[in-house]
């Protein structure tokens, strides 16, 4: 594609998004799988929410 | 009967439903921004700009999202420091890095367009400055809140900042009437756009994946924050238990 003398400037603007956006979508599914990696541990050793508790024991 | 707001009060509710709509606004996110490179990359070219008005298809909605994310902060401070409504500061705190991300990108974007249009990458001029200053803001939001241990007051203090950098958005947004290099809006003003239909629809599709991309950041971002404080709540729990055994033998 053909983008003219200012060819470089619009692939850099487009990359540069892709980029960022790309880098935060990626850290937030990481973070998340973090997050739920952590609790299932808890979860292992039995430590859970007095709501989560309640409920299982009725 | 509960109002919406207080239904989604109770975080559990809120994870059922955030779960449902994620993989729905994701996808529609997707679809139109796929739509929206098509279009743009298609368009007619600007009779002035040329090729180089292509940057305007990521700089503008990127530039749209970084007020409205501060807005978005604003409202949940707001929601934090007067209702007290429990998933405000989550809100708060999920908005700040990604309005900073979307403020950034506008500015980078708003540079590579400057150098080919205005001769260079940066100029003090009210509208560049003062979309830098909001730049720093969030950068400032972000750093308050990290900086206090105790997170009760990283949010309130957090808040009351939130609610008092509002004051950015009409001067980001009156800049250009104050003797600015930047062009006049052409979409976002009273009256008709000045844009032609066939850059406009390209524009606005484009807005709109770049808006459900920042609607689905969000969400995801609040899941994490719930996630990480219910992280939290066990280890105290787990913390508790350890030491109440630690004391029966002693009984």
């Amino acid at each position: 594609m053909d983008l003219g003398p200012h060819a470089p400037f619009i692939w850099a603007s487009y990359a540069v998004a892709t980029l960022v956006l790309g880098g935060l979508v990626a850290w937030l599914i990481f973070d998340g799988r973090q997050q739920q990696r952590l609790i299932d541990e808890l979860d292992g050793r039995g430590v859970r929410r007095r709501s989560v508790r309640g409920s299982s024991q009725s | 009967m509960q109002t919406l707001t207080q239904r989604l009060a109770n975080p559990t509710r809120f994870m059922a439903l955030s779960g449902r709509l994620l993989p729905w606004i994701s996808a529609s996110a997707g679809v139109l921004i796929a739509v929206g490179l098509y279009m743009a990359f298609t368009a007619p070219l600007d009779y002035q700009q040329g090729h180089a008005a292509k940057i305007m298809y990521v700089h503008v909605p990127a530039a749209w999202l970084a007020l409205i994310g501060y807005a978005l902060v604003a409202a949940s401070s707001f929601g934090l420091l007067v209702f007290r409504h429990p998933l405000a500061d989550v809100s708060a705190k999920a908005a700040a890095p990604i309005g900073a991300v979307f403020t950034f990108l506008c500015l980078v974007t708003g540079s590579l367009w400057g150098k080919p249009m205005w001769g260079a990458f940066w100029v003090w001029d009210p509208r560049l400055t003062s979309v830098l200053i909001l730049f720093f803001l969030y950068l400032g939001l972000i750093a308050l809140r990290s900086s206090i241990e105790d997170e009760a007051l990283a949010a309130n203090l957090t808040a009351v900042l939130g609610l008092v950098g509002i004051v950015m958005l009409p001067i980001i947004r009156f800049s250009v009437d104050w003797n600015s290099i930047h062009q006049q809006p052409s979409v976002s003003r009273l009256g008709m756009p000045t844009i032609h239909p066939s850059l406009l629809w390209p524009l606005l599709v484009m807005a709109a994946g770049m808006a459900a991309l920042f609607a689905a950041l969000h969400l995801k971002a609040m899941r994490n924050e719930i996630l990480r404080r219910r992280v939290k709540a066990l280890r105290l729990i787990e913390v508790q238990s350890a030491a109440g055994m630690a004391q029966q033998p002693a009984e």
